[in-house]
């Protein structure tokens, strides 16, 4: 068996099934074609550069302020969206009120709208004269046209990933353990905090991961919002397209290969994750 | 390949002109000329017999917009910013001849423009000459000149101000300029995106416009903004260009050049100078000579070279712009 | 249950209230504002305005691109996602979860990058760009580049609904099925779909929304040709830039109600067939 090595090919010899061949060969075809190849010309892109022009191209300190900018933003914007993810969860789970269905169906709305309509939404209620930033000027704090811009953005376009992939597991999770601890003199808080919680790890992690690699990699909403301010508010994707219009292709797929490693690095360490919580249970 | 080329060429222009055919044109523009090339469109559509002509247009950062032409997008016609964007796509692209510049009159643009600055109602910080961008809290909006084509005529017309100052140098200009892009609060990519962030958003003490977009923003919000001329700008001078590779391909050269011909027309200077553009044709000049206050204006070729050095200088990678943005000074 | 004695394992009051709160603020300062921003706009010169808008040539046109698109995307990402998952949840074999990975990665790709791979593949200084143009074959600027761009950002969507769903379902019903003497496409269309069927629509309507919704990646390979190449998320910046916010938001408040109805039939299919659909999420 282990002398197929990695090719794709059935384990066990004998499968009554048809069509392993055709489903797993239209897959790969469609992988290939569609997603590796073209990847591959990005990867291979930069490589004209050698390998210390592509160290220069994404050294510079304004590259490295954008990576600093967008990843550490997202981490943030996912660390906020995994609280309130959780929250929203909870509230949607475990109460009920009157208008439930529908607060769980907007949920979803960053998703379906498309991220130009939400930049400018979002710009338009934030700026100094807007609903959201008139109120917040009179306290002297600015979102709009600063690096909070980019963090509220990615909030935005991150909340579903966290709700959706708590919700689901908060609700097969059976009430026999909080009995439990509430026996056993746990205050409520203390079983959700040590109980709960740590139950729901995985589906954490999972939302946070997906939430920051979503909002690592955002531009549509978030260059309404920044100021774009070199090495202030100024986004990798933003860079990247800087670059290409300086017709430095090599530079912008650079910066590219570095958020797509970053993504797949994130995706691995994902799927690690599922897989130690799928042998947890 | 150089002779099937002009055969087709040549084919094309006798299939044109044997009968009416319907011919599409694509102009790939910047950012502030939607409404001048919508008219202008309209007006050479009616005026030119030979074809029965539809001109679509595509509106962007002039740095997008040539770009996207090098990667393929079939351009018949380019009418860009700034003569370095074409530049780049016959460089880049080799789409057209490196003399493109030579090849019409007024170094191919029909059109001229400046920079001026737009301020809000009652210019409540007095605001009349570029050293005034540079006091105190003041906020300038401008879009970033890496995008922008708008952006790099405001810089250069900075620039030109500070050296031209009584003791200025190119180091005075630099420092100037530098301090100058750290009262910017906001870099959009495109001068539209800019003229939004200072009406619309509210942001800013100054918007650095082009004049004819300064002029569209009273017209469309009367009384709320004023123009101020500074005391010394720059001479913007907005290229058209046919684009031979995709001419010859379309085979649509024979209305492409006329197009570009037509811009130079009294109709079509008329049209341009309704639209806020200074117009070439003198008689016509004179005619809206209220509207295009005549100030000293600097060259691009007369003080900083052409194009080719200015862009690779001011604005390449590492060049003076970047330096300015250097994290942490 | 008295109204006196909560149960351990409900909430006290002011935690209810804390946390409901905390999640109905966070929803509508977060999520609402923004669209009822989009609608207030769109509406600010009443309807005739909006309608104005909406008739408009270039307005429909980019409707129709984007439709087109979505129509052309969404049925290759369904079967895609249908013989990805028919091929892991079936089948054994080494790699898998690599090819998952694969598949996953797409969706955390930065929409720039997306659409700048189609660039250095298809654009004229780009793999095949010549050639292309030599044979006077367009797929940067026009249809083929968008519909291209909507495949991979829409790529996992079905996929990702399905081969949890499929998996746990497990084989046991098609093996059953194939030694009876179906034929492998007898015992998909009989057995496997209607197990499947929610599932299934539920992937295409997600895949179907950020289809019509996606801007980054669509806006590299556009070119912007007004009412040729324009879809509706640029034609909204593109009204947005032209002074005409009424018409920008119009489009917009279409496009969130092109959203929105997908949410609730959403809503709807999880409300009705929850436990099918929880099945898959439990992954």
């Amino acid at each position: 068996m282990s002398a197929i090595g990695l090719k794709f090919a059935p384990l066990q010899s004998r499968h009554v099934l048809p069509g392993f061949k055709l489903s797993l060969g239209f897959t790969l075809f469609y992988l290939t074609s569609l997603v590796l190849i073209p990847l591959l010309a990005l990867v291979l892109r930069p490589a004209s550069l050698g390998l210390e022009g592509f160290w220069d191209a994404i050294s510079t300190p304004r590259v490295l302020a954008s990576l600093r900018l967008s990843f550490g933003m997202a981490l943030a914007a996912a660390i906020i969206d995994s609280i309130f993810g959780f929250i929203i969860a909870w509230v949607l789970v475990r109460y009920r009120f009157p208008g439930k269905r529908l607060l769980d169906a907007v949920i979803d709305l960053p998703f379906a709208l498309p991220t130009a309509v939400a930049g400018i939404a979002l710009s338009t209620l934030y700026a100094p004269n807007g609903w959201i930033g008139s109120l917040l000027i009179g306290y002297g704090i600015k979102i709009a046209y600063t690096p909070w811009g980019v963090l509220v953005a990615m909030i935005f376009i991150g909340l579903p990933f966290t709700v959706r992939t708590v919700q689901p597991v908060l609700s097969e999770l059976g009430l026999e353990i909080e009995e439990a601890a509430a026996t056993l003199g746990a205050t409520r808080l203390q079983t959700i905090s040590r109980v709960v919680l740590p139950m729901l790890m995985p589906a954490i992690l999972t939302g946070a991961a997906m939430a920051f690699a979503r909002g690592a990699g955002e531009y549509g909403s978030i260059i309404f919002i920044a100021g774009n301010i070199p090495a202030v508010s100024e986004i990798a994707p933003l860079l990247i397209v800087t670059k290409l219009e300086q017709y430095d292709y090599a530079g912008a797929a650079a910066i590219g290969v570095v958020m797509l490693a970053a993504s797949f690095v994130m995706l691995l360490a994902l799927n690690g994750l599922q897989s130690w919580a799928a042998k947890r249970r | 390949m150089k002779r099937i080329l002009s055969l087709l060429a040549a084919a094309g222009l006798f299939c044109a002109t044997a009968a009416q055919a319907d011919v599409t044109l694509l102009n790939v523009s910047y950012d502030p000329t939607r409404e001048l090339y919508k008219d202008l469109g309209t007006a050479f559509a009616a005026s030119y017999k030979a074809d029965k002509v539809t001109i679509n247009t595509s509106n962007g950062g002039s740095g997008a917009q040539a770009r996207a032409v090098i990667d393929g997008l079939q351009a018949d016609v380019l009418t860009l910013a700034l003569a370095a964007d074409i530049d780049a796509v016959s460089k880049n692209g080799k789409l057209l001849p490196t003399d493109w510049q030579k090849r019409l009159p007024d170094n191919s643009a029909p059109y001229t423009s400046t920079i001026v600055f737009l301020v809000r109602k009652g210019n409540p910080w007095k605001i009349k000459d570029w050293n005034d961008l540079v006091k105190g809290g003041i906020q300038v909006i401008t879009p970033n000149p890496k995008t922008s084509g708008g952006a790099r005529w405001a810089y250069l017309a900075a620039w030109a101000y500070a050296e031209k100052a009584p003791g200025g140098n190119a180091q005075k200009a630099k420092d100037f300029v530098a301090n100058l892009y750290k009262h910017v609060p906001v870099l959009d990519t495109g001068a539209r995106g800019s003229t939004t962030t200072f009406t619309k958003r509210g942001i800013g003490d100054v918007l650095l416009s082009w004049e004819n977009e300064a002029h569209l923003a009273l017209k469309e919000t009367p009384g709320e903004y004023e123009i101020v001329y500074p005391s010394h700008s720059i001479l913007a001078e907005p290229p058209v260009a046919v684009v031979d590779r995709n001419v010859d391909r379309h085979k649509t050269r024979a209305a492409a050049e006329a197009f570009v011909k037509f811009l130079y027309t009294p109709q079509a200077q008329e049209i341009e100078a309704r639209n806020f553009y200074r117009p070439r044709n003198q008689e016509i000049a004179a005619k809206y000579k209220n509207q295009f206050p005549n100030i000293p204006l600097a060259t691009i070729d007369g003080d900083f070279g052409g194009w080719i050095k200015a862009q690779a200088s001011h604005f390449g990678d590492g060049g003076i712009f970047d330096q300015i943005y250097q994290p942490g000074k | 249950m008295t109204a006196k004695f909560r149960k351990p394992t409900e909430d006290p009051i002011w935690l209810k209230a804390l946390l409901g709160g905390l999640a109905f603020g966070f929803i509508a300062v977060l999520l609402l504002l923004p669209l009822v921003l989009v609608f207030k706009e769109a509406l600010a010169h009443g309807l005739s305005a909006f309608w104005a808008t909406m008739t408009e040539p270039d307005t429909l046109a980019a409707v129709r691109l984007s439709l087109t698109a979505a129509a052309i995307a969404v049925p290759l990402n369904t079967v895609f996602g249908i013989s990805a998952a028919w091929a892991i949840a079936k089948f054994d074999f080494k790699g898998k979860t690599f090819l998952v990975t694969l598949i996953d990665l797409p969706f955390s790709v930065s929409p720039v990058v997306s659409g700048l791979i189609y660039v250095l593949v298809f654009g004229a200084q780009g793999w095949f760009g010549a050639s292309l143009a030599d044979h006077n074959v367009r797929i940067l600027f026009a249809l083929p580049g968008i519909v291209l761009a909507t495949i991979f950002v829409t790529f996992p969507f079905v996929a990702r609904e399905l081969i949890p769903l499929m998996v746990d379902q497990g084989r046991d019903e098609e093996e059953a099925a194939a030694t009876l003497g179906a034929t492998g496409f007898q015992t998909f269309l009989r057995v496997t779909l209607p197990n499947i069927k929610w599932g299934l629509l539920y992937g295409i309507l997600l895949c179907n929304a950020r289809a019509l919704g996606e801007f980054g990646a669509v806006s590299v390979v556009s070119g912007h040709i007004r009412g040729v190449t324009n879809t509706m998320p640029l034609h909204v910046e593109l009204l947005y830039n032209n002074y005409d916010y009424v018409g920008a938001f119009a489009v917009a408040a279409l496009l969130a109600m092109l959203g929105l109805v997908t949410l609730v039939l959403k809503s709807l299919l999880e409300w009705r067939y929850a436990g099918e659909l929880a099945a898959m999420h439990r992954h």
